[in-house]
This record gives C-alpha cells, structure tokens and sequence, in this order.
C-alpha cells in the first residue's frame, strides 16, 4: 500500500478545480497551472525513483483486498509514461501563455489541460481495466474542451468527426470489457492475466483480444483506423496540437501495449502475428500520407502514425529487446513530437499559412530555429546519438531475434522515408528566396515560444546521449512487460 | 404577446418545494437504501428547471445567485477532499469511516463520511446540469 502513487494524479486533478475559479485573473490561472504541474512532476519523478529502487507501487481503494476494490499500479512502464506526461505538459503549458490567446485563457483552458493530465495519468497508473475506461472518459472529456475552445469554423468540423469516433470506440470499450467480465469474472488486470492463463486462452478469449485491438487501435490510430487524426488533430491550434500529439494516441499505444503483454499472451501466433502486420502497414500509411502533404501540420501528424507502427512493431516480437525497444521508443516518441509540434508552430505562427510553398527563406530571419529544427528532424529519423536511435536499434534487433527478417528491415527502411518527410520541410520552409508572410505572431512573441521549443529540444538531446544512465530503467520496463509474472505478484501477493 | 401564465407560475412555487424535499430525501435515503448524491443531484436540478419553465432564466437567476461552474468546482472539492482524507491518516486513498450517534430530537444515527463525498456529488450534478440547461436556454 503506497498513496503515494496517487499524487501525480490528483495534483492535477486539485489544481484543475482550483483553477475553476478565478477565470477573470491570467496570472492566477498561468501561475496556478504552472505550480500544479511543476509539483506534481516533482512528485512523479520520486515515484520514478520509487518504483526504481523498491519495485512495483500499488494502491487499493478503500482498503479492500486485491482482485476486488479497484487497484493502481505504478510499474516501471506507467512511472516512466507519467513522468514523461507531466514534463511535457510544462512545456506546452509555457509555450501556450504567449500563443493560444488570452480569450481561450480566460474560458477554461488551464482547467481542461489540468482534467487532460489527470485523465492521461490515471490511465497510465490505473491496475483495473473498467477504471482505465473511465480514466478514458475523463481525458476524452477534456481533449473535446481543448479541441473546439475558440469555436473557429474549422475546428468545429474537426472535432464533429473527433468527438463522434471516439463516442464510437469508447462504446466498443465498454461491449469488450463487458465480453471480457462476461467470460474471466473479474475486472483487476492481474487478476484477469492470471483467469486467462489458467483457461489457457480459448478462441473466445482471441476474439476479445481482436476488439481491445480495435478499440485502442482507434484510438492510438493503427492502420487502418487512423482516418480520423488528420483532419481533426489539425483543426486543433498548436499548443494543444503539440499536448495531442504527444499524449494522446500513446495512450492507446499504452494500452495496447499493456493488454497485449499482460493478458493475451497463449495465442501470439495470431493475435500478435495480426498486430505485427497492422504495425506494418500502419508504417506504410503514415510514409505515404507524410510524403504526400505540402501542409506542415499534416506532415508531422502522419509522423504519429509512423510511430505508432514503429512501437507496436517494437510489442509484436514479444522478446525483451523488442519491448525495451518500444519503451525506449514511446517516450522518445512523446518528446519528439511535443518538439516537433511546437517547432510548427512557431513556423506557422512566423509565416501566418501551413503550406509548405508559400514559405520559404526563414534561414535568413530565423537561423537558430533553423538549426533546432534541423536536429529535431534528425532526432525523429533516428540519427544517432540523438533520441531515436537506441529505440529503433533495440526494436529492430528486437525484430531480428524474434526471426522477422524482412518486416525489421523494412522498418529500418522507413527511417529513410521519416527523414525525407520532415527535411522536406526544412528544404522548402528555411531555403530558398524569403517570400511574402503575414505572420500571425511578432519577432518578440515568438522567441517567447522559442524558449521552451528549445528546452524540449534540448531534453531530447540528452535523452538520446544519455540513454546509458536511462537504460537501467528502460530494461526494467522491458523485463516487467516480457514477463506479467512480475506484475501480477506485486498486485496480486504483495503486502 | 403577453402569455397568461399565473396557473403554471403558482403551481411551480408550490411543487418545487415538494420536489426539492423530495431530492433532499432520496440524497439522505442512499448508501443503504437506493438514492444518494447522483439521483438527488438530478431531482434538485429538475426542480430548478421547473422555476426556469414557470418564469424565465433570469428571474431564477435572482432568486437563485449562484455560479453553476463554481458550484460545480466546490462539489469537485468537496468529493476529492472526502476521498484524499485517509491519506492523511495513512489510510488508503477512499477509505470511509463511520459510526453511530445519538443525536437530539432524531435519535441514534449513523453518520457516515461517504455522505460527504456524496454532498459533493450532489453540487456537481445540479452545477453541471444547470449549467448545460443555462447554455441552452440562454441562446435565442
């Protein structure tokens, strides 16, 4: 029993009803948002260190015992997830105060980024399947404030087709866990790995496992469920782009990740056979959508597609390199989009258009976000050192121990593609003659936003360089995911 | 054009005083009996709307001045407070406590700290409720 595995959850969760009030004072709601987050990663990164030097942390409502009151878990994989959450949300938080516009401040936002924290958080900690449903819910809630606060014509069109697709997967969530109680009888995710174990997976039990796919598929956005991102992640304005882009769909990533190592483990020559080829095409759909835009924002929110793929490919081979791999890679992930998106964003806000050929020339005027452009861009293909590198290393050797030749070098192929897709964008937006912009922000406002663009893209450098003192956490992530056993004792015969 | 409207006007003073009680009843009955926060939450606020039909928005507004939002945050505080306590005591988080007293004129009771967490639950419903209802009401 260990409460204290709550607090990256709650703190948000506090400072988003504290924040209720007072919507009139900016000072109050940036100052409050920022304290919350700071304190609540404060309290995240000792849970990291925690779970690091004791092991798995567990909490169980109301004292009742294990399988029956609703249980959270902080194993290596979530500390590391909510860690990563909370020191992005800072960022973002920090560059949102000169560029979502005070209009958008005054009405709710601090709130909805707070509820958004508290959601992706619980998720990432909850032990109890229906509890991560509900967790679900809360951060789909506030992702629906985010995505349409402003009310500006496009974003009512994004988030109709947001807010419906993801009505949609939430029901299937619910019928499958309904399915799932129906058949196991229990709803503690240890306890459900260990019913399945002990029946020994029937086909029904396979059946399940395709529909959770589909449900978390829909909304990490696998091939070929990811119709929906495109249109409504680019209605969204950059400072919740760059909070969407880099949490969102890896919490369906997560998801899937964790039902696949922890419950559906006795018929991998199906259902992660499936998942392997999914995490293919899903690749190769991302490549082809991010080659085929000349707009900015759809260039970088294909490239979530393309990691999403690279990842599950990663949970597929089902080996421990293979999932150190994935770990490695989810969070570079998190990081390298919360970069990236910002990164646009300035562009954007620099250029006043996201078309690639109405840009040109920002070389001249900006050359520092030139060159920090430049190694994001090299961080995502994976160049080593910087942050993909170890990630895709580990999920492609991951691949070749496993015995899946082609489909590993197939994704070693894509980096090729990644790197063409976001170079395009330094070719077409930072070469060439200057061009006629209308910017949206001043000089000033945007070196603003630079300084926490920057800071991210400076923790990815570290994380990439760094990643020998990070290892000894991602192995252990690696090892709890190839082996349930360790989860499922420290839930279920822990003290 | 004037509507007469006094026989709705002078039924729904009476009748949301019945409701309200009736919301307030079914909040205490939880817990053991059905009821609770959620239902009483929803009774209390379908009272209201009665008040908002019978006059108008702004008129309930006088009688009633209160900030549905705000109404909403202090249930949202009054919920999580009552389930971080144990905390404190180094209980794990959403233990309740209870036990029984004997009070004055109702006699022995038991008072049980999930009717806090309820109570909260309570403001949330009718802030939240009324809030969507004002929204929708208020665009003409």
């Amino acid at each position: 029993m260990n409460n204290f595995v709550l607090l990256p959850i709650i703190i948000p969760f506090f400072f988003g009803m504290v924040l209720m009030f007072g919507q009139k004072s900016l000072r109050f709601q940036r100052g409050g948002a920022m304290f919350g987050l700071i304190l609540a990663f404060i309290s995240a990164v000792s849970l990291l260190f925690t779970v690091k030097n004791e092991g798995v942390q567990k909490i169980t409502f109301g004292g009742w015992p294990e399988p029956f009151g609703i249980t959270m878990v902080s194993d290596m994989v979530s500390a590391l997830l909510v860690t990563t959450t909370l020191l992005l949300a800072i960022f973002i938080v920090w560059y949102s105060f000169s560029s979502i516009g005070t209009a958008r401040e005054h009405f709710y936002y601090y709130p909805a980024i707070m509820m958004i924290i508290t959601g992706v958080n619980g998720a990432f900690t909850t032990g109890d399947i229906f509890n991560m449903f509900v967790f679900f819910e809360v951060l789909l809630m506030a992702s629906y404030v985010l995505i349409v606060l402003g009310g500006t014509r496009a974003q009512l069109a994004g988030s109709i087709k947001y807010i419906l697709i993801n009505v949609i997967s939430s029901a299937l969530f619910v019928i499958a866990i309904a399915y799932l109680y129906a058949i196991i009888g229990t709803l503690n995710m240890a306890d459900i790995s260990v019913k399945i174990a002990e029946i020994n997976q029937p086909a029904i039990i396979t059946v399940i496992a395709v529909l959770f796919l589909m449900v978390f598929g829909l909304k990490a956005a696998i091939f070929p469920l990811y119709f929906w991102l495109p249109t409504s992640y680019a209605a969204a304005p950059p400072p919740v782009l760059a909070l969407f882009g880099a949490l969102l769909t890896k919490v369906g990533v997560y998801a899937i990740m964790r039902t696949y190592t922890l419950f559906f483990i006795h018929d991998t020559a199906y259902t992660h056979e499936l998942l392997l080829w999914l995490s293919v095409f899903t690749i190769l759909a991302g490549c082809i959508g991010a080659l085929a835009y000349f707009d900015v924002k759809q260039i970088i929110i294909y490239n979530i597609v393309i990691a999403v793929g690279v990842i599950l490919f990663g949970v597929a081979q089902m080996n421990e390199t293979g999932l150190q791999g994935a770990m490695f890679y989810l969070i570079h992930d998190m990081i390298i989009k919360a970069a990236l998106f910002m990164l646009v964003g300035i562009i954007v806000y620099k250029t006043g258009t996201t078309n690639l050929r109405k840009m040109g020339g920002l070389m001249k005027s900006s050359p520092t976000l030139g060159w920090f452009y430049l190694i994001a861009a090299f961080g995502l293909a994976g160049i080593p050192p910087l942050s993909g590198f170890v990630g895709k290393l580990l999920i492609a050797k991951g691949g070749f121990e496993a015995g899946n030749t082609w489909s590993s070098l197939f994704v070693l192929a894509t980096s090729l593609l990644v790197l063409l897709s976001v170079i395009r964008i330094f070719i077409y937006a930072f070469w060439g003659e200057e061009k006629p912009v209308q910017p949206i922000l001043t000089n000033a406002e945007t070196t603003k936003l630079f300084i926490p663009t920057a800071i991210v893209i400076i923790i990815s450098i570290a994380y990439g360089v760094g990643a020998e003192y990070l290892t000894p956490f991602m192995s252990d992530a690696g090892r709890l995911l190839a082996d349930p056993s360790i989860y499922v004792d420290a839930v279920l015969k822990g003290e | 054009m004037k509507t007469n409207d006094v026989i709705i006007q002078f039924t729904a003073k009476i009748v949301f005083f019945i409701i309200f009680f009736f919301a307030i009843h079914i909040f205490l009955a939880g817990h053991y009996t059905p009821g609770g926060g959620f239902v009483g939450g929803l009774l209390a606020s379908s009272a209201i709307v009665l008040l908002v039909l019978a006059f108008d928005i702004n008129t309930v507004r006088t009688i009633i001045p209160v900030t549905y939002t705000t109404l909403t945050a202090c249930g949202l505080i009054i919920a999580l407070a009552t389930a971080s306590f144990p905390m404190l005591l180094g209980d794990p988080f959403f233990t309740h406590y209870f036990d029984y007293f004997t009070l004055p004129l109702i006699g022995k009771t038991s008072l049980h700290t999930a009717m806090l967490f309820d109570t909260g639950v309570f403001l949330v419903v009718v802030g939240v409720t009324m809030t969507i209802i004002q929204t929708i009401g208020e665009d003409e």
